[in-house]
């Protein structure tokens, strides 16, 4: 059978996964970091269960980028897009900017020609899209300052490999080894482009970024509807993948970096009603392509190379962090981030990324690069990138806490950890009005979260405030959780809910933990783990909004208000019914189907009872037919009417 | 024994020192059902059902307050309105509450002297309490004496303590 190596090399990728993942996290590391370590153990230098096709699985692979920046698009409006410019390309053009010309310095130090150098520095200006982005998300640090700024210079360096791709060949100076780009070649669009002037390329690529927007506007939209319509949904999957591989393709031909396309073309779809179908149909297959990604960046790299230059390698990797590090310092001071801030914001884009494999192998390909720089190079960011995730955790555990905002001084520490009854981790949208509120009535709350500006923020209000990782028991212990009464935890990620209730419990179980669930499933979930309240996130303002409505309707206020009040403590008690059965999920289905009809139930009778007397305790049908039939009893009690 | 429910109603519970003497002081005796009305329903959604059930199972009920403008804090009147319905209560069919008896723990701020027809009160309390008595005889529940601890404000130490005694002996012995 042919396909059987290519099945084999998936069941090896795959169980690499599947074994790496949950032994990082068990150590308390990245998922990413598993997987770099996972791919050196299986390649050629290890294990050998995969050879040289490990390259192959790594271009392959790279579509998981691909679809990361789709997923990202999506999630940015265009209006947001506009009004993130600024910070794309300040932030962004400066580091691109200014990373090439220092690493291009380096270059030129070590004696290579100017061009070379600079093909190099522009190289190796790229951070790892795949990498930051997935980091910031399991670190929770992509709403902070940080997280936002990086996450503009990757934007801004995705959009740049469009240039870099084009000005690449200007700077050739060896023979052409031709063929060998990533892309296959071999695409008679591709070819004949290569045959046109530098302007017929530049134009094309102009076409396909307006073709892209438009085709977004009216066709894709149209398209999308219509697919929608037959409710088939793997047509809808074949649909959503036809979508970001076409645009890959077409991008690719075009020599443009099928990355910013497929970027485009969600930031188009971002409006649109399918957006989430999209995100949840993408979604996991971007998280199989990324893994597999890291696993074959590990693979990939030759380690026989690297102890035959051990200085060179080593050398190349530690002065690309500290260069591109110290750039990112300065720009995170000009852009006025706090001292965490900037350590982060520097630290974590430090390394080369993806698209510099793509460039080198055209470099290579296109007479740049000679084929040992190359090699190097490449082998240089590959360990870079696998370092990247050390460098986080070194920079989370030895570096933050040292220079870091987290806790000012030894006595502020312990006058913090006074009395404040009430520890509330996470103060976003949600966290702010439980502070707020407490506060109001001068009840003490002790404040942690992992956005340092936010933090800064709430001590010049004068409450107290912690910077940090919510979930370490260090941090809780001089936050006073020893001697507060209650946690309320209103972090984002349920993975995160999980860890603080598991660190809580363990160390101090005198509190009482209460947790804001953010979607049904996660009520569930927590209230079948005991906890003493469980809310969901939009519990509250969902029937109040509701309520609301029902007064516009012309309802009296008191029995919108009435009807709102029993609904809710209804939806209580049907979300503690069902907890134990959310799992399994024909019975979880059938509760869920009966919980419905109870409420349904629930308001027929009223409806009923309205008729029939008394449902709402005021109405009076029933006793004034009886009262007009001559009962005697019927007069008295409830004389009004 | 009797069972006896005792219907609670204190809106600043927190705040008081004679209430909270007294229901603290006869929570533990058997057969006895505290139902704190102002803790249960804080929206003023009472549970109908819910309370309808309770008192069907208890022979004795209490209603045990401090006396506001001459007559029960609010939420014990809606408790009232909603519970004791058309049907259920009284009027046609409506014979849930017959043959019980119930009686008011009253506390006052003002002293005995007070509550009489020539005191500053003008009537004595069981004359205010008029509309309860109603209220329970329309129901076919009997009405018995109310116990009414005056002067609950100064109410301290050795005062409280009887007063205490005089509410467990009556919930055991009964008139």
């Amino acid at each position: 059978m042919a396909n059987e190596s290519m099945f084999v090399s998936a069941f090896i990728y795959l169980v690499a996964a599947v074994v790496s993942v949950p032994v990082a996290k068990r150590l308390g590391l990245s998922s990413v970091l598993g997987y770099l370590v996972a791919g050196m153990l299986i390649g050629p230098f290890a294990l050998r269960l995969v050879g040289e096709e490990g390259q192959a699985v790594m271009h392959f692979s790279e579509f998981g980028v691909v679809m990361m920046l789709f997923l990202i698009g999506l999630e940015l409006r265009p209006s947001m897009l506009w009004r993130m410019r600024l910070p794309i390309i300040g932030l962004g053009g400066s580091q691109v900017v200014l990373t090439t010309l220092a690493v291009t310095g380096g270059a030129l130090a070590i004696g290579l020609g100017w061009q070379m150098a600079l093909a190099v520095g522009l190289i190796l200006a790229l951070s790892s899209t795949a990498i930051v982005m997935q980091s910031l998300q399991e670190k929770g640090l992509g709403g902070t300052e940080a997280g936002r700024s990086a996450f503009s210079v990757l934007l801004f360096q995705d959009i740049a490999v469009i240039p870099i791709l084009a000005a690449l060949p200007l700077l050739a100076t060896l023979p052409a080894a031709g063929g060998g780009g990533h892309d296959g070649g071999g695409n008679v669009l591709s070819d004949w482009l290569s045959h046109q002037p530098g302007w017929m390329n530049t134009l094309m690529v102009l076409g396909a970024v307006v073709g892209i927007i438009f085709a977004g506007r009216f066709v894709l939209q149209p398209l999308l509807a219509l697919v929608a319509g037959t409710r088939v949904r793997e047509a809808f999957v074949a649909l959503a993948l036809v979508l970001v591989i076409g645009i890959a393709l077409l991008m690719n031909s075009l020599g443009v970096s099928a990355a910013l396309g497929t970027f485009l073309a969600g930031v188009v779809l971002a409006d649109s009603p399918y957006r989430h179908e999209l995100e949840s149909d993408i979604e996991p297959f971007k998280g199989i392509l990324l893994g597999v990604f890291f696993i074959s960046v590990g693979a990939s790299i030759d380690f026989s190379l690297v102890a035959g230059n051990p200085w060179l390698v080593a050398g190349i990797v530690a002065g690309l962090f500290v260069a591109k590090a110290l750039v990112l310092f300065v720009l995170g001071s000009f852009a006025g981030q706090g001292l965490d801030q900037r350590l982060i914001f520097s630290l974590y884009l430090a390394q080369g990324g993806e698209f510099g494999f793509v460039l080198l192998g055209m470099a290579l390909s296109g007479g740049v690069l000679d084929e040992r720089t190359c090699q190097v190079l490449v082998a240089s960011v590959a360990l870079s990138m696998a370092l990247t995730p050390l460098v986080m955790l070194a920079e989370e555990k030895l570096v933050r806490p040292r220079f870091g905002t987290r806790v000012a001084g030894e006595r502020e520490a312990d006058e913090m950890a006074e009395d404040a009854p009430v520890i509330l981790a996470g103060v976003g949208r949600f966290g702010n009005f439980v502070a707020r509120m407490l506060r109001s009535q001068g009840v003490e709350v002790t404040v942690i979260d992992n956005d340092s500006e936010h933090i800064e923020f709430l001590r010049r209000l004068g409450i107290k405030a912690f910077y940090g990782d919510a979930n370490r028991h260090d941090l809780l212990e001089a936050a006073g959780a020893a001697k507060a009464s209650v946690l309320i935890c209103t972090l984002g990620g349920e993975e995160q809910v999980a860890r603080l209730i598991s660190t809580a419990r363990k160390h101090f179980p005198q509190l009482k933990i209460m947790v804001r669930a953010v979607s049904r499933n996660h009520e569930y979930e927590l209230v079948e783990e005991g906890l003493d309240f469980v809310i969901h996130q939009n519990a509250g303002s969902a029937i109040q909004m509701a309520e609301a409505a029902l007064r516009e309707l012309g309802w009296r206020a008191h029995r919108a208000s009435r009807a709102a009040k029993t609904f809710a403590r209804h939806d209580h008690a049907a979300t503690r019914a069902l907890a134990g059965d959310h799992r399994d999920e024909t019975t979880y289905i059938k509760r869920v189907r009966q919980s419905l009809s109870e409420l349904e139930e629930l308001f027929e009778q009223d409806a009923k009872r309205r008729e029939r007397e008394s449902a709402t305790p005021w109405d009076a049908i029933q006793l004034r037919k009886d009262s007009a039939a001559g009962y005697p009893d019927a007069g008295g009690a409830k004389d009004g009417d | 024994m009797e069972r006896t429910l005792i219907v609670f109603c204190h809106p600043a519970l927190e705040k008081s020192r004679t209430n909270r003497a007294l229901i603290e002081g006869v929570a533990d005796l058997d057969g006895v059902t505290v139902s704190d009305l102002y803790e249960r329903y804080p929206d003023f959604l009472i549970d109908v059902k819910r309370e309808q059930d309770q008192l069907v199972e208890h022979e004795r009920i209490v209603w045990q307050f401090p006396l506001f403008w001459y007559s029960t804090p609010s939420l014990m009147k809606e408790w009232m309105d909603v519970v004791f319905q058309y049907g259920w209560a009284y009027g046609r069919g409506g014979n849930a509450l017959a043959g019980k008896r119930v009686k008011a723990v009253v506390t006052t701020g003002a002293d005995a002297g007070s509550y009489t027809a020539e005191g500053f009160n003008g009537h004595t309390v069981r004359d205010l309490l008029l509309p309860l008595e109603r209220s329970a005889r329309m129901c076919g529940m009997e009405f018995a004496e109310p116990l009414v601890f005056y002067d609950a404000l100064k109410l301290d130490g050795g005062g409280l303590a009887r007063a205490v005694a005089d509410y467990r002996k009556w919930l055991k012995e009964g008139d």
